[in-house]
């Protein structure tokens, strides 16, 4: 198997490796190729990859630097996972400001990427608790960046998809919490427009929400879904335990019978009718709070060796409510959906980030099988939807939009494209760059 | 909390070593060659939790100064636990076999220095009649293989020197552990396509704070390399010879 493809195992690409360890070793002379910084792979698309390049593999780049349990401030070389950041945190009554879906993924994938999580409505980005990072630029140059000194590579850099140059290091503030466990409750949904009123009567007092939706049901049930929303226990009697590593590994790429609709829907239809009373409240552990998919490693195999898309977009929240339910209609009706369905409200909270992909508004991410030109054609026709409504697409999750739609998407990335460090590319720079 | 020697801090291996005793609240001493390197991992130990950290930069090649060098940490931070060496070159063979001089190069990295540290260590515990040696060979010591000879002879050297000093020891209350890990994928591997058989440098960590616990003379990490050499052992030569292993 490839170590170097991407989360969603779709486009292949060849590549030249190269593994940092050490903070003060020079970007790789790549002989002419480009060069794109590649952590743990969990970007879904080609944002990761370098199709004819090289890649520097950050991930042996894993070193703590300083921890100051006192003020919550973590300074660390870019290549630190999440995972690693969580076990040495928890312990001393600190959690991460922000976490996406997995904790398989590096500290400086977490600024390139400026990933969001449940907690967007209050916390922001993770670009927006970042209060410092190195820059190594392939002439050599190590650039401090902060919101004060060399602003305007900090601002490209925190969502500039790793091409700005190698982040070394970064500094950013954690949050303090009593223990490691979530209060919980989760609510049953019927529609679209019950899951807006949750959301807007949830944001206040809950610091984290997520629903999941159902991307299968038509007719009455379409749109039905279980919104989950948590708040740090307060109680300072519970342990501060750390998650335990994965012990189930996908074992074999599934063959690709085995994701039909059929199966599909039988899991959507188990999943919402799992939950019997229309609300329940529990207290969970952060592990399978944030991250219920990382207790299977390899997870990805399941859909078999042509790899699978995601597809997430944001739609701002007026008019949302109608663009929303076209759009499961027109997933419903393709029936390609698939297991892994989430939608959440963006807050107002802005990001430093230049390119950054959060704003205010509604955002739905789920899973495809690739099934070749059917399901290309159908993101085409969902990006007509989206690109209508004022909405957009997520680069880290996507490895086939249209440079037209990228760059009415982002017209800041022709300003951008200035702070692109002049060796370093991606696949996924090169395609959503080509000339209109 | 004990106090833990490294030599060759900076190689994978020791350094995941490193993590789990920093863990453990353990104090570390990492003789290296590289300042900057042994700096960067010093810090990390200390976030994880080390109980102290003390770093001499030395260049391991340089036999002579092995002596003074374990003469001043001992100075410095009293009296050591436990020592694991796991310094090593991994020359290519294809491009060495035909080279006297990198052949001598690679027996006396992966080799003659550890005869040299084995000794002065040896010396040292056996004066203070307690504490653990560690010596990191290889299962290429196992059998002379066309594809790996020159590196598997010199770790042969090392493993046979390891199990005598054993003996030696043990009426002092020294033990002394010999680990042979298969393939590590580290950058001393980093060239070479990697196939099912390579761990990773936590998983040969694991297995190798395991043995040191358990008081092993001999450990294979991971274990499943014991059936493997097994095997590859008892391959008559006149079938072996063939081979491209």
């Amino acid at each position: 198997m490839n170590r170097f493809q991407s989360w969603g195992r779709f486009p292949n690409a060849d590549h030249e490796v190269r593994a940092l360890r050490w903070l003060d070793t020079a970007v790789p002379e790549a002989g002419g190729k480009k060069i794109l910084p590649y952590g743990l792979g969990r970007s879904y698309g080609d944002s990761c990859l370098n199709d004819g390049g090289t890649l520097i593999e950050t991930s042996g780049m894993n070193r703590f630097i300083l921890f100051d349990e006192a003020s919550g401030i973590l300074r660390c070389e870019a290549g630190v996972s999440l995972d690693e950041v969580l076990k040495l945190i928890v312990p001393k009554g600190w959690f991460l400001p922000t976490t996406p879906g997995t904790k398989f993924i590096t500290v400086g994938g977490a600024i390139a990427n400026d990933i969001h999580g449940k907690n967007h409505h209050v916390a922001g980005t993770f670009g927006c608790h970042v209060i410092a990072f190195e820059l190594l630029r392939s002439d050599g140059d190590r650039l401090i960046c902060t919101p004060d000194s060399n602003t305007e590579l900090f601002k490209a850099t925190i969502g500039g998809l790793g091409l700005t140059g190698l982040i070394t290091w970064a500094e950013f503030t954690l949050k303090k919490v009593n223990n490691a466990w979530i209060e919980m409750e989760s609510i049953k949904f019927e529609g679209i427009e019950e899951f807006l009123e949750l959301s807007e009567d949830s944001d206040d007092d809950w610091e984290y929400t997520v629903s999941w939706i159902d991307c299968v049901a038509q007719g009455k049930g379409m749109g039905r879904g279980i919104f989950m929303r948590g708040n740090h226990s307060p109680a300072s009697v519970l342990s501060r335990k750390v998650h335990e590593d994965p012990n189930v590994t996908a074992p074999f790429d599934c063959p690709n019978l085995m994701l039909n609709s059929l199966s599909i829907k039988a899991f959507n239809a188990v999943y919402y009718g799992k939950q019997r009373t229309k609300k329940s409240r529990t207290r969970v552990h952060y592990d399978p709070f944030f991250y219920p998919l990382d207790a299977v490693n390899d997870w990805n195999r399941i859909y078999g060796k042509r790899g699978f898309f995601q597809y997430q977009f944001v739609i701002p929240f007026k008019g949302g409510l109608e663009t929303m339910n076209e759009i499961l209609r027109m997933i419903t009706a393709s029936k390609q959906g698939s297991f892994l369905a989430v939608i959440k409200t963006f807050g107002s909270k802005s990001s430093p980030g230049m390119m950054s992909f959060p704003r205010p508004g509604i955002t739905l991410a789920l899973d495809f099988p690739n099934r070749g030109d059917s399901t290309l054609q159908l993101f085409k026709e969902l990006d007509a939807v989206v690109d209508a409504a004022g909405g957009l697409l997520y680069p880290a999750k996507d490895a086939r939009m249209s440079s037209e739609f990228f760059q009415k998407g982002y017209p800041q990335w022709d300003d951008f494209s200035k702070f692109v460090d002049p060796n370093f590319s991606s696949s996924f720079w090169r395609r959503v760059t080509k000339q209109l | 909390m004990k106090t833990i020697l490294l030599i060759g801090a900076t190689s994978a291996i020791a350094e995941e070593l490193a993590k789990c005793y920093a863990a453990q609240g353990h104090r570390l001493v990492l003789w290296g060659r590289n300042k900057a390197h042994l700096e960067s991992m010093g810090k990390n130990l200390e976030v994880l939790g080390a109980g102290g950290i003390d770093i001499t930069e030395i260049d391991l090649d340089n036999c002579e100064q092995h002596a003074v060098a374990l003469k001043n940490t001992v100075s410095e931070v009293g009296t050591l636990d436990l020592a694991i060496i796991a310094h090593g070159v991994l020359p290519d063979q294809s491009v060495v076999q035909n080279d006297f001089q990198q052949i001598h190069a690679s027996i006396h990295t992966n080799f003659l220095t550890y005869a040299s540290l084995l000794t002065v260590l040896a010396d040292y515990f056996e004066s203070i009649r307690s504490g653990t040696i560690v010596s990191i060979t290889s299962v290429a010591a196992d059998r002379g293989r066309k594809s790996n000879y020159v590196y598997g002879s010199a770790k042969a050297g090392a493993s046979a020197f390891t199990d005598g000093l054993r003996g030696r020891l043990a009426p002092s209350g020294v033990h002394v552990v010999n680990i042979k890990p298969g393939m590590v994928d580290t950058p001393m591997t980093q060239h070479l396509k990697k196939g099912l058989l390579f761990a990773s440098p936590k998983t040969v960590a694991d297995g190798i704070l395991k043995a040191v616990s358990k008081k092993k003379a001999t450990a294979y990490v991971p274990g499943y390399w014991r059936l493997i050499m097994f095997i590859i052992r008892s391959i008559p030569e006149s079938i072996f010879k063939k081979t491209n292993f």
